[in-house]
């Protein structure tokens, strides 16, 4: 069993003039989890496609290097022997199963595609096998599933799905590619502990690509640590975590969102009153169909405290952005808002504008939140031509230069355009974007989601120093338990619009009384 | 070549895409080459002096219009320049410069003594047609005729267009359903029957032609803006910005339309095209322009009736064939040069896709010559 599967030999991978990878090599063996571990553009990925040589060919090369895989040389082989490693030897699984199945086809037909085209098996054969495969991954009701298609399965099946199809030729290697990022954290829970007991039962070589400390940590046997297409730190998962050589490793194990909010002085005026908040949707096929309306937030009532943190946590399908974007008149919503003693759904037009000011609001796509077309002077500038004209060019240059400056943005930037950022600067442009108006109340949609493990704690200090500072009162809604707890006095979990818990941070983290709590939290912390 | 105002990065980049598609971009010089010739029309093919001197005074026919009576004549009506007796003035009292063609697209050549149509020669470059007028004098006229009205129309249509299409999507909901239903009854009318039924009740003319076909031309920009809306309305900048409390007209042609002027300007070569087609369509079948108007249509028109006389279609045929396929090399090269698969495929993937960062410099690097 501990033959050498996967020998790779200072490979690089060179696109174009520009080096994506330069000098990797490490090796694998059967039955074992090896993880390669980095930020995004450390070249994790293009090492793993190389293997697959699923890189955009001529434009992507390899220099030099070497990839043998059961002792046979992988790069250069045509594309017949490639086929013939490619679903049969090796499979693999990607990290966004919507957009890896074919919309088009039944799942049931989809795998045994691979089956019919390196098993030699009949069709019929091969639908049996494949109501094997389902059986093997533990996908409920087999029978009915096999002839859904992609869009009728919720995201864990689809990547169960896509394992089966992976798995359909009992392959030695299983290279999986960000397997859980796309997947809710109590399905990536299981879904890894499906992949374990997969690799037992059939003794297979995984390899793991992910950004996730946490995840790699309890599932691989070695760990190797790339940045800027280099390994960095190589070794078994314990001796690299307990005993960090290299100090980017450390860097990244060091970066995790940590600490504690600052106590604020107890319960501040109230700031924001939400009382049996409501949001619907109208559901329902075409014209005279009837409509159904689905209540994506029910019956939602909290009273937030100024110059506190109230962390909003669940999982997708739970109503938290909803909320955030009915709070601020986004989107329809019955119910009574109090904020500041206005009545925020009985206002006019003109006066939300007014009340606009106060409420601000921080989305989580910092490349989709930032228009492509305006400089980042424009895009700050733009609440203070709608909230304060009377502002002279350059006062307002000044509140610009202000806000870029807290947000930690040279002020001198400001005439640049956002895809000159990378994208920890346009989440802070983001923030700063909201601060420039003096909010009092900011709704952070996701703020850290996108963005790399050690940028999120950047971020994460910053809107603590933020608040310290300027006394602002924040909604921070997060499927991250981690940055959740870092930042937030008090939480509320939801799911499916309902308030299942809620409490003071520390007590609902040590504490947690609802069972769906629990799950969250052991999935989160890999407990 | 540097233009001389500035431009954003993405433009930037576009127009370095749109100059690596060579044949568009020659295409594009030769174009404009020719039109901004043809808007001298004037001054390359007249039957009037472009400058002269009579009676030691200088006047400027192209320009002023000058009575019989003025320059030492009889009448009180315009000057015919070519009669003997006015240029036996000229050429006693002064000195006159002519247009290279001497013939503007109307005008009759009396002193030709052979029957027209009347084939090419020294003095006709491209021959007569059936009404003996000049015909290269015609087909300057017309390519400058048929570009402006395709220019106009595709501009109205674009207007009309994006409005409509901006506002349905924007709104969506019932603004969008009832919007989206006149639209379709409204390009379910006959054009064509329109046209006959004006043809018989008014001399048409170009500013009729104009009015009728952008009443029915504009729905063709309606479907895509307003996809590209309701698209963008859920944007997060957009949204931001409504949280801002932008009013939704600054947001609508701040931050929606530009992403839809894309769609717009990829389908703007297409629309003047067909533009361009149809005028000289109807033209040729007669409901058009009067039949001595500057038409490439009615000039084909004439060609049919005189088949006998070959380099009226030929000359006519070339015209049209080289005009649209300028324009659609052009069209093609914008096109391409907005396709958005090309420009945003850096800019709107949030996870790590090192494969196509790299893929993007490439083609970024490939289309800087």
């Amino acid at each position: 069993m501990t033959e050498t599967l996967l020998q790779v030999d200072n490979l690089a991978v060179r696109f174009g003039q520009t080096d994506a990878v330069t000098g990797v090599s490490f090796s694998l063996e059967d039955g074992k989890t090896l993880a390669l571990v980095g930020e995004s553009g450390s070249g994790k990925s293009v090492t793993a496609l190389s293997i697959l040589q699923l890189l955009p060919y001529p434009m992507a090369s390899h220099p030099y290097g070497s990839i043998k895989l059961a002792g046979e040389e992988i790069i250069g082989i045509d594309n017949d022997a490639l086929r013939s490693v490619r679903g049969a030897m090796v499979g693999m699984i990607f990290q966004e199963p919507m957009t890896s199945l074919n919309p088009l086809h039944p799942v049931g037909k989809q795998i045994s595609e691979t089956l019919i085209i390196h098993g030699g098996l009949s069709r019929s054969d091969a639908m049996q096998r494949s109501l094997e495969l389902l059986d093997l991954v533990k996908l409920p009701d087999k029978q009915n599933k096999i002839k859904s298609y992609p869009h009728e399965l919720s995201g864990g099946q689809r990547q169960r799905i896509m394992i089966a199809m992976a798995l359909a030729n009992s392959p030695r290697l299983l290279i999986a590619d960000e397997p859980t990022t796309a997947l809710d954290v109590t399905i990536q829970a299981s879904i890894l502990s499906l992949l374990q007991e997969l690799q037992q039962e059939l003794g297979m070589a995984i390899l793991m690509i992910s950004h996730d400390l946490g995840l790699v940590r309890s599932f691989a046997d070695d760990v190797c640590v790339m940045t800027k297409g280099e390994i960095v730190e190589a070794g078994t998962t314990a001796s690299v975590f307990s005993n960090p050589q290299h100090s980017y490793t450390r860097h990244l194990i060091e970066s995790e969102p940590k600490g504690r909010p600052d106590i604020p002085s107890d319960s501040g005026p109230l700031l924001l009153d939400i009382q049996n908040l409501k949001i619907k949707y109208k559901i329902g096929k075409g014209w005279f169909g009837r409509k159904r309306d689905f209540y994506a937030v029910k019956d939602f009532s909290l009273k937030i405290p100024r110059g506190q943190t109230i962390g909003v946590v669940g999982e997708s399908g739970s109503g938290k952005t909803t909320l955030g974007l009915g709070l601020l008149r986004l989107l329809k919503a019955e119910g009574r808002v109090v904020f500041n003693n206005a009545e925020l759904f009985a206002l006019s037009q003109k006066e939300v504008r007014n009340v606009r000011k106060d409420v601000q609001i921080v989305f989580q796509d910092p490349f989709g939140s930032l228009s492509p077309r305006m400089s980042v002077k424009q895009i700050v500038e733009e609440g203070l031509g709608v909230h304060e004209p009377e502002l002279s060019a350059a006062q307002r240059e000044q509140k610009i230069s202000e806000a870029l400056y807290n947000v930690g943005i040279d002020p001198r930037s400001m005439n640049r355009y956002p895809h000159e950022f990378s994208g920890g600067q346009r989440q802070r442009i983001s923030i700063a974007r909201a601060l420039v108006l003096n909010p009092q109340f900011i709704v952070l949609d996701e703020p850290t989601s996108a963005l790399d493990m050690s940028v999120q704690a950047q971020i994460v200090e910053l809107l603590r120093d933020l608040q310290k500072q300027l006394g602002l009162t924040y909604l921070f809604i997060s499927h991250d338990l981690k940055v959740v707890r870092a930042v937030s006095h008090y939480i509320v979990v939801m799911k499916d619009g309902d308030i299942i818990e809620q409490g003071d941070a520390d007590e609902l983290f040590d504490n947690p009384q609802a069972q769906y709590t629990r799950e969250l939290m052991k999935a989160a912390f890999m407990q | 070549m540097n233009l001389p105002i500035e431009l954003s990065p993405i433009a930037q980049r576009r127009w370095a895409s749109f100059k690596a598609n060579r044949r568009g971009y020659y295409s594009l010089w030769v174009f404009s080459i020719i039109f901004t010739l043809s808007l001298f029309a004037e001054f390359i093919a007249n039957d009037k002096p472009i400058i002269a001197s009579i009676n030691d005074e200088i006047i400027f026919p192209v320009f002023f219009t000058y009575t019989e009576k003025e320059l030492g004549g009889v009448f009180e009506t315009e000057a015919y320049y070519k009669d003997p007796f006015i240029l036996e003035i000229i050429d006693r009292t002064g000195w006159a410069i002519w247009p290279p063609i001497p013939y503007t697209y109307n005008s009759v050549d009396w002193e030709l003594q052979a029957p027209y149509p009347h084939p090419p020669d020294s003095r006709h470059w491209l021959g007569t047609d059936g009404t003996n007028s000049d015909v290269l004098a015609k087909l300057i006229y017309g390519f400058r005729l048929s570009v402006l009205f395709g220019l106009s129309m595709a501009i109205i249509s674009s207007v009309i267009g994006v409005a409509v299409g901006a506002l349905q999507g924007y709104f969506g909901g019932a603004t969008d359903l009832v919007g989206q239903r006149i639209v379709e009854v409204w390009q379910g009318l006959p054009v064509l029957f329109l046209l006959i039924i004006l043809a018989s009740m008014v001399e048409p003319t170009i500013l009729w032609l104009l009015l009728i076909l952008s009443l029915f031309s504009w729905t063709a920009l309606v479907g895509v803006v307003r996809a590209e809306f309701l698209r963008a309305r859920n944007f997060e900048f957009v949204r931001a910005a409504r949280s801002l409390g932008v009013s939704d007209r600054v947001i609508m042609v701040r931050h929606v339309l530009p992403n839809a002027m894309v769609a717009t300007l990829t389908y703007m070569p297409f629309i003047l095209n067909g533009a361009i087609t149809f005028l000289t369509a109807i033209d040729f079948l007669g409901f058009g322009l009067p039949v001595d108007s500057a038409s490439l249509g009615r000039l084909l028109g004439l060609a049919k009736i005189n088949l006998q006389a070959p380099w009226i279609g030929v000359s006519a045929f070339f015209t049209l064939a080289i005009l649209l396929t300028l324009l659609i090399f052009v069209g093609e090269a914008v096109r391409d040069a907005f396709d958005p698969r090309r420009i945003y495929e850096s800019s709107h993937d949030d996870d790590e896709d090192e494969g196509s960062d790299a893929e993007e410099t490439v083609l970024a690097e490939g289309a800087a010559p």
